[in-house]
């Protein structure tokens, strides 16, 4: 139990640490425009290769057919702008829809 | 101004609530004891990093990769608070190191899309700190109820983060070229890596799609 507890704390105050870099530098630092706008698209291209890693895979392999089908209908509804909570609950239920139609 | 943002932020904080739920869940369903997700969640507050962090434990990757791999996930937020300096910046310090936790995609994705900057103000601490209290209470709720619910990937929680994540980047990708590229770029080479690399790894190898970037609009 005390390695789980070491691995909440290290990642708390690292986190904390991350989240303090724009406080702490505001004012102080004046980041080229060009900087910031790689910084925005670093933010983007993180958050994609995120959710597509996030959709396909499981433990380094293929996470199946039924949640990157899930994630596709949810991105079919953002797509067509549907609101925030339909977008996640359409994908967990179509899902589960198909994992209880026998779709791993 | 205050009941559009509420209004809002309202969605953003019933999909975390539910994202949330299935945290906390997954965790307990893992074996993980109720206060491990709650803790976390209170004091590292950042979704997917609790998600891998959890998963690495889960499957027996031990804390060091545990740890590695929420951190790997994490650096990201130090871009994200530089990008809402402004907002988090000329108050209290106490304010400012408040604020600080408060640095998460959805919400930096919600202020950023705000028209002007006192609308962006109250938009990071409206939706900020209301996000913080549907996560802890969803995973809270998700950690009590875990056992009860049994498998939960009968319920196709898996498939809502990231389900998550393409309602936040698409309106991004649709109008930006540029980032569009990179984006896939990037999540071609994290998923080409994904399979001989530990946890956490590929996403940050993603980052080299920004060589596709290009120096002006329309010159790449």
């Amino acid at each position: 139990m005390n390695a789980t507890v070491a691995v909440i704390l290290v990642l708390a105050v690292g986190t904390y640490a991350f989240r303090l870099v724009g406080p702490a530098l505001h004012g102080r630092v004046e980041l080229p425009d060009r900087v910031q706008e790689l910084l925005s698209a670093a933010a983007v291209v993180l958050l994609v290769a995120l959710l597509a890693t996030g959709a396909l895979t499981e433990g380094g392999g293929f996470a199946g057919w039924a949640r990157p089908a899930g994630v596709l209908v949810g991105g079919v509804l953002a797509w067509r702008r549907a609101p925030f909570p339909v977008v996640v609950l359409g994908a967990a239920g179509a899902a589960a829809l198909l994992r209880a139609a026998g779709l791993a | 101004m205050m009941a559009p943002l509420v209004r809002d932020s309202a969605l953003v904080w019933l999909a975390s609530g539910v994202v949330g739920v299935s945290f906390g869940a997954i965790s307990v369903a893992g074996g993980l004891p109720v206060w491990v997700p709650v803790a976390m969640s209170l004091i590292v507050y950042a979704g997917s990093a609790q998600f891998s962090a959890v998963g690495v434990l889960l499957a027996g990757g031990g804390p060091l990769a545990a740890a590695a791999t929420g951190l790997l996930l994490n650096t990201r937020t130090a871009a994200f608070s530089l990008a809402v300096a402004d907002v988090l910046g000329g108050r209290s310090r106490l304010a400012r190191f408040l604020g600080a936790h408060l640095v998460t995609d959805e919400t930096v994705a919600f202020t950023l899309a705000q028209p002007d900057p006192v609308r962006r103000r109250a938009a990071f601490w409206v939706n900020g700190l209301g996000l913080f209290a549907a996560w802890n209470i969803g995973v809270l709720a998700g950690a009590l109820a875990g056992t009860a619910l049994g498998d939960t990937a009968r319920y196709g929680l898996d498939a809502a983060f990231p389900a998550v994540l393409v309602a936040l980047v698409l309106p991004t990708l649709r109008t930006d070229a540029r980032i569009r590229r990179c984006a896939l770029l990037g999540a071609a080479l994290a998923l080409a890596v994904t399979p001989a690399v530990p946890a956490g790894v590929p996403v940050l190898l993603a980052l080299a799609g920004l060589v596709r970037y290009g120096r002006k609009e329309g010159a790449a």
